[in-house]
């Protein structure tokens, strides 16, 4: 969404498709900022400008609201994104040493993407599955009572996936 | 629209139908396969076993049986959970491929499936849920429709006297007997600090305003808590029957519910409940003719713990940072833009129909002098039964979690039990007859919080607990003031010094000196609370703390930098796979002869304790 | 009456009064930080926590107001205590290097640490780092030094209702940014410099220019000439501790000689110019149905705002170019070859009350056949540091004259400093243009004053004009709202960034939030403007012999193609982010 300034591109006009639906009212600003962060999994500059305009709002303002809460990104996550649960339910089971081994393994640390955008590691609070804890994601997937060797045989088999995908 | 009576034509014939969910002998053909459509439950595959089940049905051609998707039973540890009415029939640990049994053998063939059914903690054998240890002290309240009614129909809400406590308040009641009947009967709020609930819904009622609002706190930010989750996933008609009590108490018309987004199964149900109460016309304008409007909407967090502040919630819900306001004033007078606004959270708003519908007395009679009803916990951690539970207040901390959470696995002993999340503190062993209430909870230095319950097991370093609560609160200060912003990041950093081995006994008064400091100061709850984890593990566990510092020695084991590995030359055997799989080159030694680690070379990484396969490699 | 005691003092004091106030009635002085009065109200730094007999936690003193029999203590032990960690714990995440920072002697915290006798941080950690912005014209950030007051952030949004920047971040890595942490200069600010009013501290301040301006005056073959706004001569006696509002005017023309410029003017006679000029354009305007109402554009911040913000209705902008790029374009043409001395040797240096003047000056349009009408602007505290610099004694200094011959001005171009001032100034020439009549009474009350918005009605003759002044860029929101939306029915207006005026522009002495609250800084200042245009022999612009002799010998007449050349200019629509 960076490079084009037309203001016409596809990405943009379905960003106007989402601002559409709400009205342009200031308290619509969060729950207009989750449906582009899910839509694109990450909040461009050019979006920000956007919904800044179209709220009324400093862009300053929208850029402080966005690295307020966690959720929202402002550049785009990896394919697989892997997020460890660092609940406390799941810490005092041991996810920590699973979310070690992730970053070890992909040589990055939390809230950083690989430089092939493959994957990136978040940690999480709690994603509600206690009674699997430990607990981690690959993007939607849930991986209950997690090792460090799990992770470890998860990312070689997508990385596998990967390296056959690019050879066909 | 459905009249008054219509509505009540729909609770008489579904709740006959429905009988088969509640009453074992139901005279019945029909049987209904009910399975855990919880988040718990869901992230085990539950939605395929659904689908199995339904495939098989249909290929079977069988009429009589129906599945239904459920809110969370309570006990997430036997996850996914399949349970058959009417008989009662309890099935754990479904796997999507066991659908094919419970079809073939269950449901053709009128046998149970023996090796699905659960096995309790001292191995026996149980049929029902109601015969497990853990549901024995429980008493069901706020989570009474979960895992009885399919959450996303509004009809079988209705059949088990759903909207039956607003119909009383619309036309039997005036707001103040329905506060007077709140305020009787002894319900606090839920969500930690424990304000007397009627106390404030009088206050938003008295405040002066053209226009007031109603709304839930459902940002459930505690990590390891999900009882409000639970209660939206399993049971969100009782939320918004409560929100539409609590705005016809007060004088709102306006409701907003405020859901992490990280709940999404919770959030489109309670869409589809919202939007089924409105096709009813149970919500919106002139609601039954009796000229009360309510409107209700769901706002979205978007993953910020302080958001669960109550003025930090308003501040997110009209679309900013989630920064807390200075109080006074209170919501009560000054809430969302300004106008009156009363908040409670999800438990709290559960309990509400009830209350109404069986008397003050009927709600206050459970629980303790000064704590009523019942109250639910998220049970997780090194416990054997993780999930939820609802207990009356009183019940022990010891019946918790050894009669209900079946005590501590893998044979090790109970250390601690944490309640409150990153607010509330460590209780030990010699606390754990306390009964649950949130002034014995307040005096033993923790606090009810929201209903996070954490069993430590003694491989915990209570140090480095107190080092994870803090990193939390470190993440999740919104920066606001200054004791809460700079003041925990500095605890964090003589906890790191400590738990790293640099620790001076000083430290602890320094830390001490900061932490109260830190409660007094500091602007809004998060920060006045962030301390505690440190403060009641400093009292319970002054040792521990004392041990790093002094002898550099983490007694649990867990902090990397104090852990000395050590080979024992009686155990080892020479195979050289240690020395293989060590980083660092620390450890040598001649084939066939006992290894030595090189203690300053060790990075305490403990690849070779992992890789010794005679266990000869200790810290 | 609400009666209540502090520190066992019985005070008394009016109900809405706040704990903080009504103590500093008492004599107590309870310490602030973040506290600035009716801007940034907020609890945040928790320095002025004091104790309330019979209440949970501490009260916030700054916010939390007076109840009838409230027992408050502001020095317990428990909140001496908690003061000092709280205060302990800004210092752990500051950069101490006070003796180079500009705020060195005139800051906040420095004060606050002086006062708790702090000598050492117990608490010490890690501290944030943060790249400086040094990109903008006007306005250096250096938030290694912000101690997260918010000040600046309500005053840019709420105040000014711009929102440059704002908090960024949570927890320990909270910040003041702006979007995506861009420099200042491709952002929407106006570079009004309202935020280093606010802040307590050095993590904002201007461009220091002086280093430029040393080494122009240590060149031999440039003739540097100076020129000083209105709003100068009212403030800069307050950096050598004069009583705020006194008329400094003859020492500050000592000293700009004595630091070595070669002549000393007035901006005073551009400011007349500028009336003369703009009196012109709005006749022009109002006789020949061209767009009304005009707005003036001697304030930069102001310019920029419109740019950014309101570009539609560029065309309402008067065309004339503020005084001192007025006075600068006469200085490097008529006085150039009046002096015979090349324009490229000539350097003017204007000593504003603003930072937005930096920007102004450095604007492509403001060049006359590619010679800058202004090289260097500072402001009234760069001249300050200048004076201290050279080692002159101000307050020992003897009064003098600005040089001839640019150097007489009218009372009109004086109270150009002060918000309504040169719509007072404009009327008092165009009323007299307009009716052919001596205007006897000059002054007009009515748009005096602090008002955000005064609307006036003046006869002139057989027209009527209705004039608005606004000051203060959230003030000046509603007027182009109104103007945008077809709802106004006025036909002249005076917008001024700041909210004041000049006279509290973003380069004048900055005072504390205590100051701020205590004593009415705008007032004094503006009765020094209006004292000395009441002191004036000549009152009105188009009187000035000095003007009127250079439109004689060179300009022919306002609004001649020449004046258009050297004294008027054009505007850009600007976009507000540049990214």
């Amino acid at each position: 969404m960076n490079e084009c300034k037309c203001g016409n591109s596809k990405e943009n006009l379905e960003l106007k498709e989402i601002l559409k639906k709400y009205e342009k009212d200031k308290s619509n600003l969060i729950q207009i900022l989750n449906q582009v962060q899910e839509k694109y999994g990450y909040i461009s500059t050019e979006a920000q400008k956007e919904i800044s305009e179209y709220l009324g709002i400093s862009m300053a303002e929208v850029y402080g609201v966005i690295t307020f809460y966690s959720r929202f990104t402002l550049k785009p996550k990896g394919k697989y994104n892997i997020a460890v649960c660092l609940g406390t339910a799941c810490f005092v089971k041991g996810s920590e040493k699973v979310l070690d081994k992730v970053k070890e393994i992909l040589k990055i640390d939390v809230g950083q993407t690989t430089e092939n955008g493959l994957f990136s590691i978040e940690a999480t609070r709690c994603v509600g599955a206690c009674g699997l804890a430990p607990v981690f994601t690959v993007n939607d997937e849930v991986y209950g009572k997690a090792t460090p060797e799990m992770v470890e045989s998860i990312i070689k088999r997508i990385r596998e996936e990967e390296n056959s995908v690019a050879e066909k | 629209m459905k009249s008054l009576e219509e509505i009540d034509e729909i609770r008489k014939k579904v709740r006959a139908d429905l009988d088969l969910r509640v009453n074992e002998n139901a005279n019945t053909q029909e049987k209904h396969i009910l399975v855990c459509g919880g988040t718990g439950c869901t992230s085990s595959k539950s939605p395929v076993i659904i689908e199995n089940l339904k495939r098989l049905i249909k290929e079977n051609n069988i009429t009589n049986v129906k599945v239904i998707q459920t809110g969370c039973f309570g006990l997430c540890a036997k996850g996914p959970i399949v349970i058959v009415r009417p008989e009662d029939v309890f099935y754990a640990l479904v796997k999507p491929e066991d659908a094919e049994d419970i079809i073939n053998i269950h449901i053709k063939e009128n046998k149970i499936v023996e090796r699905l059914l659960c096995k309790d903690i001292d191995e026996s054998v149980v049929k029902k849920l109601d015969e497990l240890n853990f549901y024995k002290k429980q008493e069901r309240i706020a989570l009474n429709n979960c895992g009885k009614i399919d959450p996303e129909n509004i009809d079988e809400y209705i059949a088990f006297d759903g909207y039956k406590a607003l119909e009383k308040c619309l036309f039997e009641l005036n707001p103040d007997e329905v506060i007077k009947i709140v305020s009787d009967s002894g319900l606090r709020g839920r969500g930690g600090a424990g304000f007397p609930t009627g106390k404030k819904w009088s206050f938003t009622k008295m405040a002066e305003g053209d226009q007031k609002y109603v709304v839930c706190n459902a940002d459930e930010g505690d990590p390891g808590a999900f009882m409000d989750r639970s209660i939206l996933e399993g049971t969100p008609h009782s939320v918004i029957e409560a929100m539409m009590i609590a705005g016809f108490a007060v004088g709102a018309n306006k409701g907003y519910i405020y859901v992490r987004a990280e709940y999404p199964i919770a959030v489109r149900r309670f869409q589809i409940a919202i939007d089924q109460a409105k096709e009813y016309g149970i919500l919106g304008k002139n609601i039954w003719n009796t000229g009360f409007d309510f409107d209700l909407e769901i706002r979205l967090g978007a993953g910020a713990f302080v958001c669960g502040e109550e003025t930090a919630l308003l501040e997110s819900i009209e679309g900013r940072r989630g920064q807390p306001r200075l109080k006074p004033p209170f919501p009560a007078n000054s809430g969302l833009w300004g106008k009156p606004t009363l908040i409670n959270n999800v438990e709290t708003y559960a309990n509400i129909p009830g209350i109404i519908l069986n008397g003050a007395e009927w709600y206050s009679n459970i629980g303790t002098e000064t704590s009523k009803g019942t109250k639910v916990f998220a049970l997780g951690g090194n416990v054997n039964n993780i999930g939820l539970v609802e207990v009356p207040m009183g019940t022990t901390l010891r019946e918790i979690v050894f009669d209900i959470g079946g005590g501590i696995p893998n044979g090790r002993k109970f250390k601690a039990a944490q309640t409150g999340g990153p607010s509330g503190g460590c209780i030990p062993e010699e606390h754990l007859d306390t009964p649950i209430d949130y002034e014995s909870l307040g005096a033993i230095g923790s606090m009810m919080g929201s209903g996070g319950l954490i069993v430590m097991d003694d491989s915990k370093c209570m140090v480095n607990l107190a080092k994870f609560y803090l990193e939390f609160t470190v993440d999740e200060s919104c920066g606001k003031c200054t004791p809460c912003r700079i003041g925990t990041k500095r605890m964090l950093e003589i906890l790191q010094k400590i738990c790293d081995g640099n620790g001076e006994e000083e430290d602890l008064e320094k830390l001490e000196k900061l932490a109260l400091n830190i409660k007094k100061a500091s602007l809004c709850g998060l920060g006045q609370t962030a301390p505690n984890p440190v403060l009641s593990t400093l009292k319970y566990f002054r040792e521990e703390y004392l041990a790093h510092i002094r002898n550099k020695t983490c007694p649990a084991g867990e902090c990397k930098a104090l852990a000395k590995y050590h080979i024992n030359p009686d155990l080892c055997k020479g195979c050289g796979l240690c020395k293989r799989n060590c980083p660092v080159g620390a450890i040598s030694g001649e084939v066939k002869q006992p290894h030595v680690i090189d203690e300053k070379k060790c990075i305490k990484c403990g690849a070779c304790a992992e890789k010794c396969p005679f266990k000869a490699i200790s810290k | 009456m609400i009666n209540l005691t502090i520190d066992g003092l019985n005070v008394s004091v009016p109900e809405g009064t706040t704990i903080l106030e009504a103590a500093r009635t008492v004599g107590i002085d309870i310490p602030t930080l973040c506290f600035l009065k009716d801007i940034n109200e907020v609890g945040d730094c928790r320095m002025c926590i004091v104790e309330v007999a019979g209440r949970k936690g501490f009260a916030t003193s700054c916010i939390q107001k007076v109840e009838e029999g409230m027992v408050v203590k502001t020095n317990s032990k428990d909140v001496t205590e908690a003061r000092e960690v709280v205060l302990d714990l800004i210092l752990s995440n500051h950069h101490k290097d006070c003796l180079t920072c500009v705020r060195n002697g005139n800051c906040e915290l420095q004060k606050l640490a002086q006062k708790y006798n702090l000598q050492d941080v117990e608490y010490s950690g890690e501290l944030c780092e943060h790249k400086k912005d040094l990109e903008s014209p006007s306005i250096v950030r250096d938030f290694n030094k912000c101690v997260l007051c918010r000040r600046c952030v309500a005053t840019c949004k709420k105040v000014q209702k711009i929102g440059a920047i704002d908090v960024a971040n949570r927890g320990f890595n909270s910040c003041v940014s702006t979007v995506e942490n861009r420099s200042l200069n491709d952002v929407n600010c106006t570079n009004c410099g309202q935020c280093i009013m606010s802040c307590p501290t050095g993590a904002l301040r201007e461009k220091d220019n002086t280093k430029d301006v040393w080494k122009q005056i240590k060149d031999d073959d440039k003739f540097v000439v100076v020129q000083t706004a209105p709003a100068v001569r009212a403030a800069l006696g307050e950096e050598f501790g004069f009583p705020i509002g006194t008329n400094v005017t003859g020492k500050m023309v000592t000293a700009l000689k004595r630091i070595g410029f070669d002549k000393v003017f007035d901006t005073n006679t551009g400011a007349d110019f500028t009336i003369v000029e703009e009196a012109n354009e709005l006749i022009d305007r109002l006789n020949n149905n061209g767009v009304l109402p005009m707005i003036t554009s001697c304030s930069p911040g102001w310019v920029k705002y419109i740019e950014m913000n309101y570009n539609e209705q560029l065309e309402h902008l008067s065309s004339c170019k503020s005084p001192h790029q007025m006075f600068g374009a006469l200085i490097k043409s008529y006085y150039s070859e009046k002096i015979n001395v090349d324009p490229e040797k000539i350097c003017v240096v204007s000593v504003m009350p603003c930072i937005a003047k930096k920007f102004e000056a450095n604007r492509e349009e403001m060049n006359v056949n590619n010679v800058k009408d202004v090289d260097y602007v500072i402001t009234t505290r760069e001249l300050a540091r200048m004076i201290k610099q050279a080692g002159i004694d101000f307050i020992k200094l003897d009064d003098s004259k600005f040089d001839d011959p640019m150097g007489e001005a009218t009372g009109a171009g004086a109270i150009f400093g002060t918000t309504g001032g040169v719509m007072e100034a404009a009327l008092r020439t165009a009323a007299e243009r307009i009716t052919g009549k001596t205007l006897r009474n000059v002054n007009f009350e009515e748009i005096r004053g602090e008002q955000g918005i005064k609307r006036a009605v003046v006869k002139m003759g057989d027209k009527e004009v209705k004039a608005v002044v606004a000051h203060g860029l959230g003030n000046a929101q509603i007027i182009m709202d109104e103007i945008k939306n077809g709802k106004a029915d006025y036909q002249f207006v005076e917008i001024m960034a700041c909210p004041g005026g000049c006279i509290m522009g973003g380069g004048q002495p900055i005072r504390s939030s205590k100051e701020r609250a205590t004593i009415d800084i705008r007032k004094l200042r503006a009765d020094c403007l209006y004292d000395i245009d009441e002191k004036s022999v000549i009152r009105k612009s188009h009187e000035n012999p000095v003007l009127k002799k250079i439109y004689e010998d060179y300009l022919e007449e306002p609004g001649s193609h020449k004046a258009h050349e050297l004294l008027h200019t054009s505007y850009v629509k600007r976009e507000k982010y540049n990214m």
